[in-house]
């Protein structure tokens, strides 16, 4: 099957059973995991993930390169990337568009970057630095964000500017352009216009709730139905690519994900026919 | 603003709340702030109860959270990885609990379990393996997953009680300082309280010295009678538990007809 039309999921410790155990392999074209989760020594995590790598394609889908760090990369973080990514050999190596660590403090959360040209000769500098350590091209993720940080550029020109420079390509998340639109009043088609559309190589999606004043990014309930029309939209401007749910909290049983992922897959062939 | 002084101010303001680093990231930056600090601290308190479910339970929620609050205060993570956040845990609840050593103690040996569970893997010594050696010079590798954690309270029953659901005994100080044990089984991390003899040879063991010389220490302890057929016993436990990783021996010494190829040098 084309990488185009791949339909995944993000694999989840209560789906570990339906992944290993099933009498046959979970209706998905492929499965993500966050790369952090396995870059361990040894024992049950590894084993689970080549074991799930017997029967899925995997994307490696990271939370902590830091790629805005305006200090730069761990040469430790990316030597363990790289010998997880050469024994899963995955579908994908993705991490986003954001900073987590700054000289020794690390957040463990996304943190936002100023779209400015000092941010976009860091990120740069670091999408090649990472892109080299790893022997492949990256994806890189639009993030969802809660403050708008004074910049030069809109995010759309700052993605397009790094593929332009480092050859990488985009992991759209578009339940974070619908957040981000919302906390800080743009407009999502417009960003969907802006985007290079022939870089985007996988599409996320997910849910998000109501704070008290912003919507956040909380993956923990269903795909909400305006993230769906975007998605559509999406496919519309990108055309056929592989696209996965991210569920991280109230993890509810597989086949409510597959019934999801369903849905994904009528707009993506309805989005065909149209374009037919 | 630089992007270095940009990330330097969001770091004072999720680890300090340094409400004049706030203010530089933009007067209209506070409800997004507030929810970047809601993130940051909740994913660390998150961390640490998925780390510590025993000492959440001796403690209780309210203790705990606030232990953990104190943590996350004191000590800003540095790692790239969340697991090693919780290696600190233990040291602060030292501090905060130095009457009850029970609590630390706790935290120390669910730390020392969840590294045994991610800890490099190790091929499953067999006796069939130990054939032909020279014991004299014989230096036993532990296991990667293998560590000793010294304690002085009933640390052990009261893990063992709340993992298994029932009311976990009152916390006591031990009439004897104690070690425990802590491996990983295939992929589950287990512990055992070692007496003080196993706990001498095994802490021999970690310091690189030979089998010879722990027989020989057995051999002082115990008696020339029972030092080697204790010292038997202990290789052949240590080995089908899973404790030794390698063992290297310098010279091979041929079989010896009728001797177990557990038995220790005579």
């Amino acid at each position: 099957m084309s990488e185009k039309r791949q339909f995944g999921l993000g694999l989840r410790r209560p789906h570990y059973g339906d992944f290993l155990d099933g009498p046959s392999a979970v209706a998905v074209d492929f499965v993500e995991v966050i790369s952090e989760n396995f870059l361990v020594d040894g024992g049950r995590p590894l084993n689970v993930l080549r074991r799930v790598r017997e029967r899925h394609p995997v994307a490696l889908h990271g939370v902590s390169m830091s790629l805005g760090s305006a200090d730069g990369l761990r040469d430790d973080y990316l030597a363990r990337l790289r010998s997880l990514a050469d024994m899963i050999e995955p579908l994908f190596v993705s991490d986003h568009l954001s900073w987590s660590r700054f000289e020794r403090f690390t957040s463990h959360d996304l943190l936002p970057l100023p779209y400015t040209r000092e941010a976009l000769d860091v990120v740069c500098g670091n999408i090649h630095r990472a892109q080299e350590a790893l022997g492949r091209t990256m994806l890189i993720e639009n993030p969802s964000s809660y403050v708008s940080l004074p910049g030069e550029m809109a995010e759309w020109e700052f993605l397009e500017a790094i593929c332009a420079r480092t050859g990488c390509g985009l992991l759209l998340d578009v339940n974070n352009i619908y957040v981000s639109a919302r906390n800080h009043g743009f407009d999502a088609q417009a960003y969907l216009s802006g985007i290079p559309a022939a870089r985007v190589r996988q599409i996320h999606l997910a849910g998000h709730s109501q704070g008290r004043e912003l919507l956040i990014d909380t993956h923990d309930r269903a795909v909400p139905d305006p993230v769906w029309s975007l998605y559509a939209s999406a496919l519309e401007r990108v055309g056929p690519v592989a696209t996965m749910i991210e569920r991280d909290d109230d993890i509810p049983p597989l086949s409510e994900l597959l019934a999801e992922l369903e849905v994904a897959r009528a707009i993506a062939q309805g989005n065909l026919r149209r374009a037919a | 603003m630089s992007l270095a002084a940009l990330q330097r101010d969001l770091r004072s303001w999720l680890t300090f709340e340094a409400n004049d680093a706030a203010g530089r990231l933009g007067e209209h930056a506070a409800p997004g702030l507030a929810v970047y600090l809601n993130n940051y601290r909740g994913q660390l308190m998150t961390c640490l109860a998925q780390s510590f479910p025993a000492v959440r339970a001796w403690l209780g929620d309210t203790a705990f959270d606030g232990a953990a609050a104190t943590h996350i205060e004191r000590r800003p993570p540095h790692s790239w990885t969340l697991d090693e956040y919780a290696i600190e845990f233990p040291d602060t609840l030292d501090t905060l609990y130095p009457q009850d050593p029970e609590v630390a103690e706790l935290a120390s040996l669910e730390r020392d379990l969840g590294l045994a569970f991610v800890a490099r893997d190790a091929a499953q010594l067999t006796l069939s393996d130990i054939a032909h050696i020279d014991w004299s010079s014989a230096i036993l590798e532990l296991a990667p997953t293998f560590s000793l954690l010294p304690v002085t309270s009933n640390v052990a029953a009261i893990w063992a009680a709340i993992e298994g659901g029932r009311t976990p005994p009152t916390a006591a100080i031990l009439d004897v300082p104690a070690v425990i044990a802590i491996w990983r089984k295939g992929y589950s991390p287990t512990f055992r309280t070692l007496d003080a003899a196993e706990a001498r040879a095994l802490f021999m063991l970690t310091d690189g010295r030979t089998f010879g010389e722990i027989c020989a220490a057995l051999v002082h302890e115990v008696g020339e009678v029972d030092g080697p057929p204790v010292a038997g016993n202990l290789l052949a436990r240590w080995i089908t538990e899973g404790m030794i990783g390698s063992i290297r021996s310098d010279s091979v010494s041929p079989p010896v007809a009728g001797q177990s190829p557990a038995a220790p040098p005579q």
